[in-house]
C-alpha cells in the first residue's frame, strides 16, 4: 500500500544501492510534504548531478534536474519567476559545496525563500568514491591515495558565519527527526539549509551508520537558535557533531524585497508589459 | 551639404560621455542628423579617450576617420589621435604645446571651468562653445541641462548652465574673430525620429519581447543593456539581479524561463565562455534562453573597452553536444530592437538558446533612427500551455516542438532533465529513446529555418562585386558605397547569421568576386558561408586592432580592390 499516495511512484527503477541513506531522505521528504499538506503541483525540486540529485526522479513533483553544481541559481530563478511555488534545491556535498560552492555563498546572501537539502555523504558517490569537500582528513580514495590532506569544508559554520536565516543538520539514521527538520525548513521564510548526514555504503567505509551514530548528538533543548555566536560555537565542534536547528532568524526574503512583489505575488507569467507605454517611451527618445 | 565630424578628446573622468549624451540630443532636436561613437581606454581616470560626433543634413551613422574639428579637453591627449588629423583639421582647446602645422586656437576650457568653481564643469563649457557654432541658444539647451543635472542637484544644474553660457560666449567671440564656421540652417524635422545607442535599443527590444528578468555579471561592453533594463525596471515589471558569476546568471535565467519568466542574460566573450555548459543545458532541457553577447577583442581579457567581431565562432560552436540555436547580429537600431524582440519569440517558441551578437562599437554608439514599432510583434504571445494530469514535457511531435508547460499552471508535472530523458522528462539510458530525442531536438531546425529572414541587400542590383558583412558593419559599408556611386558593388548584410538559408546562394553565383568585410582576423563569417553553403569568398577585408572600420578605410580598400580587379 502506498504510504504517500500523492507522491509515491510505482514501477520506477531506483539507481541507488540497497541500504543507501538516500532512501531515508526520499522518505523523509515525502513524509514532511504530506504532513504539511503540500501537493506535488505546488512543489519544484531543482537538483544537480550526482546520486543525491536523482531524488526528484523518484517521487511526484515538478523537477528541474540541471547541471552538476548549478541547482541553487536555477532554484533562485524559479522562485523569482513564481514565488507561489515551494522550491527545494537538492544535491550532494560535491554538487553543492564543491562545484557549486560559490552559489552556496551567494544564495545565503540573497536569503531567497527556498529549502536547500544537501545529502552529505562525505564522498563523491556517482563518480565512484573520490574525496568530496566534506571528506575528513586522512580519508583514502583512489585519488587521495595517502588520504585527504585538506581541511574539510564546514557548511554549517559557513552558513552561520554568513548569517543564513535557517541552518540545520540532520542524520538520516533518525528519519523522524530528519523529517521534522525538513518540515521546519519548509515552514521557514527565507533560505534554509538542511545538511543531512547520509552514509554511502558503497564508497565511504569510514563514515558509516555506526560512525555517525557514535559521533553525533542532538543540540540540547535549551539551545538558543537566535544566538548566532553560540550557534557558531556549536557548529565548529569536532569531536561530536551536533544535530538539529543551529540557527534561525526572521528577516524578509529576497523575493519579498523585490519591487514587483511588494504589491502582489502574481507570478511573472501572468504579467504583461504595457506595450503602449513602451511605444510612448520610444517616441520620446 | 553639411557633414561635420567633431572629435572631443580628453582623459577619463573629464565627462566626454556627458558631452556625447547631451550634445547629440540637442543637435538632433535642433534639426540635424547626428551620430556619435566613442573609443575609450579601460581605466577610470587619466589616459586618453575620444568621442566622435557627426553633424549632418542627411543621415550619417558610421565612424569616419576624418576630423574636421578636434576639441582637446586636455593637453596630453593629442598623440592619441595624431594619425587622424589632416592639414584641414582645426584644433581648438588645450593645444598650446602642439607643434602640428594645423590651424590651432588655444582655449583653456578647464581654466574657464575653474573660474566658475570647479574643473568638473569643463565639459559644459565645451558644450556651450560648440552650441554657439550651431546657434543653439540658451533657451533651447538649458532645459536639457536642467533635466540631466537636476536629477542630481539643483545647484549642479545651475552651475553647468552657467558654464555652458560662458562657453557659448567664448564660442561667439571665437566665431567673430575667426573665419571658421560650420553653421548651416537646419533643414530637416527630426522630431519624429529617435536617437538611441545600441544598448538602449537592445534593452527596449527585450521589453518588447516580454523580458521580465535579467540576470548578469558586469562585463564591458555588455553592461549597458543591464543598466538600461535596471533603469526601466521602475516602469515595467522587470526583476534585475546581479549574479555572483555568469554561470549563476544563465542558470537563474533558465530557472526563470522554466517557471514562466522571460529572461535575458547579457555578457561578453569571457562571461559567455563560462556559460557554455549551461547553453548546452538550455539545448538539452529545451528551456528557452536569450543571451546578449556584446563582443570585445579577445582572447582572454583582450582589450576590454574596444570592439571586435571575434566571437561568431564561439557563439556557433559553444556548448557540448548537438542542439539547435539561433544567432542574430543587429547592425542598426531598428534591427537591434526587432531582433531582440524576435530572439524572445524564437527562444520561446522553439525552446532553444538564441544568441544576439552585438559589439562595443554598436552598443556604445548613438544613431538617429526611425521610431521603433513596439506593437509590431504583439502577436508574439507566450508559447506556454496549461498542463493536464497526463502532461509530458518532451512529448514527441511532428515538428519536434513539445508543448511547453510550466510548474503551477495546470494539473500536470513539468519535469526537465539534463540527462537524456524520456517523454515524461525522466532519466533514461534507452538507446532507442536517445535516438528519438536527438532527432526531436534537431528537427526543430527545419521549422526554424523558415523564420530566418534573408540578409539585407543594398548597393548596385547588377553588381559585379559582392560584399558580405554582418552585425555592426552595416552603416560603414553603406556609407562607403554611397561614396562610390559608380562602383558595381552590392552588399549583403547578415543580421540573422545562423541558421543560414540556402536561398541566398544565387547572390553569390551572380557575383564575379566576393569580399567579406569583418572586424576580426580570421574571417569567421567567410568560414561559415564556406562550411554551410559551400560559397567561395575571393577576398577578405579584416580589421582587428580593436577599433571599428572607418568609412575611409572601406572606400580606399574597395577602390583598390575594384581597380586591381578591372586591371587584372
Ligand atoms: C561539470 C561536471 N563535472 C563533473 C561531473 C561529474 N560528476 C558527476 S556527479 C559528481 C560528484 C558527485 O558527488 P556528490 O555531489 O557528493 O553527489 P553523490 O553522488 O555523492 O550523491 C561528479 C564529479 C559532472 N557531471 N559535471
Ligand atoms: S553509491 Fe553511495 S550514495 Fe550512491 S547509492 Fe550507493 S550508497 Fe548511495
Ligand atoms: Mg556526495
Amino acid at each position: 500500500m502506498a504510504k504517500h499516495p500523492l507522491f509515491d511512484k510505482t514501477n520506477i527503477d531506483i539507481a541507488w544501492c540497497p541500504g543507501c541513506g538516500n532512501f531515508g531522505i526520499l522518505e523523509s521528504i515525502k513524509q514532511a510534504l504530506d504532513e504539511l499538506s503540500i501537493k506535488p503541483t505546488q512543489l519544484v525540486v531543482v537538483s544537480g548531478i550526482g546520486q543525491a540529485p536523482k531524488t526528484p526522479h523518484y517521487f511526484n513533483t515538478h523537477m528541474f534536474n540541471g547541471l552538476h553544481g548549478r541547482a541553487l541559481p536555477v532554484a533562485t530563478g524559479v522562485k523569482i519567476a513564481n514565488p507561489n511555488l515551494l522550491v527545494i534545491a537538492e544535491g550532494g556535498d560535491g554538487d553543492m559545496y564543491g562545484e557549486g560552492g560559490n552559489h552556496f555563498l551567494h544564495t545565503i546572501r540573497r536569503n531567497i525563500n527556498i529549502v536547500h537539502i544537501v545529502h552529505n555523504n562525505m564522498v563523491y558517490g556517482l563518480t565512484k568514491g573520490q574525496a568530496s569537500p566534506t571528506s575528513e582528513i586522512g580519508f583514502k580514495t583512489s585519488i587521495q591515495t595517502e588520504g585527504v590532506i585538506a581541511e574539510p569544508l564546514n557548511p554549517i559554520a559557513i552558513a552561520i558565519a554568513q548569517d543564513a536565516s535557517f541552518v540545520a543538520r540532520a542524520y538520516i539514521g533518525d528519519m523522524e527527526k530528519t523529517k521534522d527538520t525538513i518540515k521546519a525548513a519548509i515552514q521557514h521564510e527565507g533560505y534554509a539549509l538542511v545538511d543531512i548526514f547520509q552514509p554511502c555504503i558503497a564508497f565511504n567505509k569510514v563514515n558509516t551508520y555506526q560512525w555517525f551514530k557514535e559521533r553525533t548528538y542532538y543540540l540540547p533543548s535549551d539551545h538558543n537558535r537566535a544566538d548566532r555566536v553560540s550557534a557558531f560555537s556549536k557548529a565548529i565542534e569536532k569531536d561530536k557533531l551536533p544535530l538539529g536547528i543551529f540557527y534561525q532568524k526572521k528577516v524578509d526574503s529576497f523575493e519579498k524585497k523585490q519591487k514587483i512583489y511588494q504589491v502582489s505575488w502574481e507570478p511573472l507569467y501572468q504579467r504583461h508589459h504595457d506595450l503602449g507605454k513602451l511605444k510612448k517611451l520610444i517616441e520620446e527618445k | 551639404m553639411l557633414d561635420i565630424s567633431l572629435v572631443f578628446c580628453g582623459s577619463a573622468g573629464q565627462g566626454l560621455q556627458t558631452i556625447e549624451y547631451i550634445l547629440t540630443q540637442l543637435i538632433k532636436k535642433a534639426g540635424y542628423y547626428t551620430f556619435a561613437t566613442k573609443e575609450y581606454m579601460s581605466r577610470i581616470h587619466g589616459g586618453s579617450n575620444s568621442s566622435e560626433i557627426r553633424i549632418s543634413d542627411h543621415i550619417v551613422s558610421a565612424f569616419v576617420s576624418r576630423i574636421d574639428m578636434l576639441i582637446l579637453l586636455s593637453t596630453d591627449t593629442f598623440p592619441h589621435l595624431v594619425d587622424r588629423v589632416s592639414p584641414d583639421t582645426v584644433i581648438v582647446g588645450a593645444c598650446h604645446d602642439l607643434s602640428s602645422p594645423n590651424k590651432k586656437y588655444m582655449i583653456d576650457f578647464e581654466k574657464i571651468a575653474l573660474e566658475i568653481g570647479s574643473k568638473r564643469y569643463t565639459n559644459s563649457v565645451v558644450m556651450g562653445f560648440i552650441l554657439a557654432f550651431l546657434k543653439i541658444e540658451a533657451s533651447f539647451y538649458e532645459p536639457f541641462f536642467t533635466q540631466y543635472y537636476g536629477a542630481k542637484s539643483k545647484e549642479l544644474a545651475e552651475k553647468n548652465i552657467v558654464a555652458a553660457q560662458i562657453g557659448y560666449k567664448a564660442g561667439v567671440a571665437f566665431l567673430n574673430t575667426n573665419s571658421i564656421s560650420f553653421y548651416a540652417k537646419p533643414s530637416v524635422d527630426l522630431n519624429h525620429k529617435i536617437l538611441l545607442n545600441g544598448s538602449e535599443a537592445l534593452a527596449l527590444g527585450a521589453i518588447a519581447g516580454g523580458c521580465n528578468f535579467i540576470a548578469a555579471y558586469p562585463m564591458s561592453p555588455s553592461t549597458g543593456v543591464l543598466t538600461q533594463l535596471a533603469s526601466l525596471s521602475h516602469e515595467f515589471d522587470i526583476v534585475v539581479e546581479q549574479a555572483e558569476d555568469e554561470i549563476a546568471a544563465i542558470n537563474m535565467g533558465l530557472g526563470a524561463w522554466y517557471a514562466g519568466g522571460r529572461a535575458l542574460v547579457t555578457t561578453s566573450g569571457g562571461g559567455f565562455a563560462l556559460m557554455c555548459e549551461s547553453l548546452s543545458l538550455s539545448g538539452m532541457t529545451e528551456t528557452p534562453m536569450v543571451i546578449n553577447l556584446a563582443q570585445r577583442p579577445g582572447p582572454a581579457t583582450g582589450l576590454p573597452t574596444r570592439t571586435e567581431q571575434g566571437d561568431l565562432n564561439l557563439a556557433l560552436f559553444a556548448g557540448h553536444g548537438e542542439f539547435p540555436r539561433v544567432i542574430l547580429a543587429p547592425g542598426t537600431i531598428d534591427q537591434a530592437f526587432s531582433l531582440m524582440q524576435k530572439a524572445f519569440y524564437l527562444a520561446d517558441k522553439y525552446q532553444i538558446p538564441v544568441i544576439v551578437l552585438s559589439d562595443q562599437f554598436f552598443v556604445d554608439s548613438y544613431f538617429v533612427s526611425q521610431p521603433l514599432d513596439a506593437l509590431s510583434m504583439a502577436i508574439y504571445d507566450q508559447h506556454i500551455v496549461k498542463t493536464d494530469a497526463t502532461y509530458q514535457r518532451y512529448q514527441l511531435t511532428a515538428d519536434g516542438i513539445s508543448p511547453r508547460g510550466i510548474p503551477g499552471f495546470g494539473d500536470g508535472l513539468v519535469c526537465v532533465d539534463s540527462d537524456e530523458h524520456t517523454e515524461a522528462g525522466y532519466i533514461t539510458e534507452d538507446f532507442e529513446v536517445r535516438t528519438k530525442m536527438v532527432q526531436k531536438r534537431l528537427k526543430k531546425f527545419e521549422l526554424l529555418q523558415t523564420e530566418i529572414a534573408v540578409p539585407d541587400f543594398f548597393g548596385k542590383k547588377d553588381y559585379k562585386t559582392l560584399i558580405v558583412c554582418w552585425g555592426s558593419n552595416y552603416f560603414v559599408i553603406k556609407e562607403a558605397l554611397d561614396l562610390l556611386p559608380h562602383a558595381e558593388i552590392g552588399c549583403l548584410h547578415f543580421s540573422q547569421v545562423y541558421p543560414l538559408s540556402r536561398e541566398i546562394i544565387p547572390y553569390f553565383t551572380r557575383a564575379q568576386k566576393t569580399i567579406v568585410i569583418e572586424n576580426n582576423a580570421t574571417g569567421q563569417l567567410a568560414q561559415l558561408l564556406k562550411q554551410q553553403l559551400n560559397v567561395h569568398i575571393n577576398a577578405t577585408l579584416l580589421k582587428y586592432n580593436g577599433l571599428p572600420f572607418t568609412v575611409e578605410e572601406i572606400v580606399i580598400a574597395l577602390k583598390k580592390y575594384t581597380q586591381d580587379h578591372e586591371n587584372g
